[in-house]
């Protein structure tokens, strides 16, 4: 189960709906082994298109090291799918490269309503997981 | 010295764990090369028949070899090799 503050979840959606039709990418970074997802990084995608995504590689390498620095992990993964459900895709599944994030899809194809769904993806296998969200930690 | 090879979780099966291991070499290719011989299995990770894998990234201290020499870059004792997956997916 991915447990999520409302207010990322508003980031995320507001950033995939402000780079439709291209997809939106980015990460939410949270401390080692907490499982909590705490700060916002939206990404650029390097490729600019409405159907691939892929970080640049030198501002994943800054917020990697940042997140080394901070003893942070990349708690969650998240890119849009802009015409298609959000579920994983063949490339997304070939691709996935963190075992223990949580991979978050959006879909904008609908106008009145995005989706938002998490899925492990581990060694080619999908498995989704219920979204709680939550109004703050407490 | 030697020089530091920073490994990401998805390749540490191949480090018995390790965050990071040592290796030797003048140049990117045969550092990657001193890795196979400790740790078999990795090169096929990080090359294939036409250099570096297209969805891995190296970077050689700050910089991302592709911008540098790719696998003919020159290594030197104190430098930091990070190995990271590139993330990348898409409806395609």
């Amino acid at each position: 189960m991915l447990t999520i503050p409302r207010e990322l979840v508003d980031k995320i959606v507001a950033h995939a709906r402000a780079d439709h039709p291209d997809e939106a990418c980015g990460i939410l970074a949270g401390p080692a082994g907490s499982d909590r997802p705490e700060r916002f990084v939206p990404m650029e995608n390097a490729e600019r298109s409405p159907t691939f995504y892929r970080f640049d590689s030198m501002e994943q390498f800054r917020v990697w090291r940042e997140m080394d620095d901070r003893d942070e992990v990349p708690v969650v993964i998240y890119h849009s799918h802009t015409a298609t459900e959000a579920y994983p895709s063949r490339t997304d599944i070939t691709l996935a490269s963190e075992p223990d994030a949580h991979y978050v899809l959006v879909s904008t194809a609908s106008e009145e309503e995005t989706s938002f769904r998490s899925y492990r993806i581990v060694d080619g296998v999908v498995t989704e997981e219920e979204v709680k969200i939550v109004e703050s930690y407490g | 010295m030697a020089i530091e090879v920073r490994i990401p979780t998805i390749l540490r099966s191949y480090t018995d764990g390790a965050k990071a291991v040592n290796a030797k070499g003048a140049t990117l290719e045969e550092l990657i090369g001193d890795l196979e011989s400790r740790h078999p299995g990795l090169k096929d990770r990080l090359v294939d028949d036409s250099g570096l894998r297209r969805f891995v990234n190296v970077y050689l201290n700050d910089e991302d070899v592709r911008f540098l020499g790719g696998l003919g870059t020159p290594v030197a004792d104190g430098d930091t090799v990070t190995v990271l997956p590139a993330v990348a997916g898409g409806a395609r």
